[in-house]
């Protein structure tokens, strides 16, 4: 009786589960696809993986790199509106971690800077008005 | 205890120079009222909206750099919620933000040095032989 209820309803949340799946990956407009061949296999695996460009992906992918770590950017300021856009999507959302290569310190500062910009209307809450 | 402030504040775009110029007295006069000292003021022009605020698409955007307590801020956030010009204002306290930063850049001055002191040792150590 026991083993008969537990099975079905281990069935049911896999069944809940899956179709909130692929709803996901939809959503992100561009490299979906990118971190998910990259989280598997680690960072060094030449085989797996894509760069953002896609064509040569299969066999080359090159390491993101924080940019303000590589160009020694300390000051992460919301006015500097310039700076910010590249790390906010065309709707306005922050882009995460995982898409652009920004280490964690620097987006945990980048992303209060976004915050403070779209307070004070120097970028979109949503999307590019 | 002095902090430092950075307060943006939008102004409406149709608002006339003297307008503002009344408005960005008044704030100084404030500051300087609760032993405050205003380090800077940065017109920074008229600017897009990226978003409509009270139906406005541009506004004016004006930078007030102070130095003073909490109070202080407190007092200049009311006042700018109840003029009416203003249409929106963000204050942020960057002295902390700052210290980091002059940190940062003293640890960097450091390591150039380190790192070229040797060869200027060198170069020291080069010339007395060559005048001896």
């Amino acid at each position: 009786m026991t083993e008969e209820t537990r099975a079905p309803a281990g069935s049911t949340t896999e069944a809940v589960a899956t179709p909130e799946r692929p709803e996901r990956a939809e959503r992100p407009e561009r490299a979906e696809r990118v971190d998910r061949g990259e989280r598997r296999p680690g960072r060094s695996s030449p085989g797996a993986g894509g760069g953002r460009e896609g064509g040569a992906r299969k066999f080359f992918r090159r390491k993101k790199v924080c940019k303000f770590c590589v160009e020694k950017i300390e000051a992460i300021n919301y006015k500097d509106v310039r700076l910010l856009q590249q790390f906010v999507a065309e709707s306005g959302k922050i882009v995460p971690r995982r898409l652009t290569g920004v280490c964690t310190p620097h987006q945990r500062r980048l992303s209060s800077a976004i915050k403070q910009a779209r307070n004070i209307a120097l970028l979109p809450f949503a999307g590019r008005a | 205890m002095n902090r430092t402030y950075e307060l943006m504040f939008i102004v409406r775009p149709d608002m006339a120079e003297e307008d503002q110029d009344k408005l960005i007295s008044t704030l100084e006069s404030a500051v300087t009222s609760f032993g405050g000292r205003v380090k800077s003021i940065e017109r920074m022009g008229k600017r897009r909206l990226a978003y409509t605020v009270r139906k406005f698409q541009d506004g004016i955007y004006v930078l007030l750099t102070a130095e003073g307590s909490g109070g202080l801020m407190h007092e200049l956030e009311r006042r700018l919620r109840v003029s009416e010009p203003v249409i929106k204002f963000l204050t942020v306290r960057i002295d902390e933000e700052q210290k980091r930063l002059d940190k940062i850049k003293a640890i960097r001055a450091a390591k150039r040095k380190t790192s070229s002191t040797p060869a200027a040792a060198e170069a020291a150590g080069e010339t007395p032989a060559a005048t001896a």
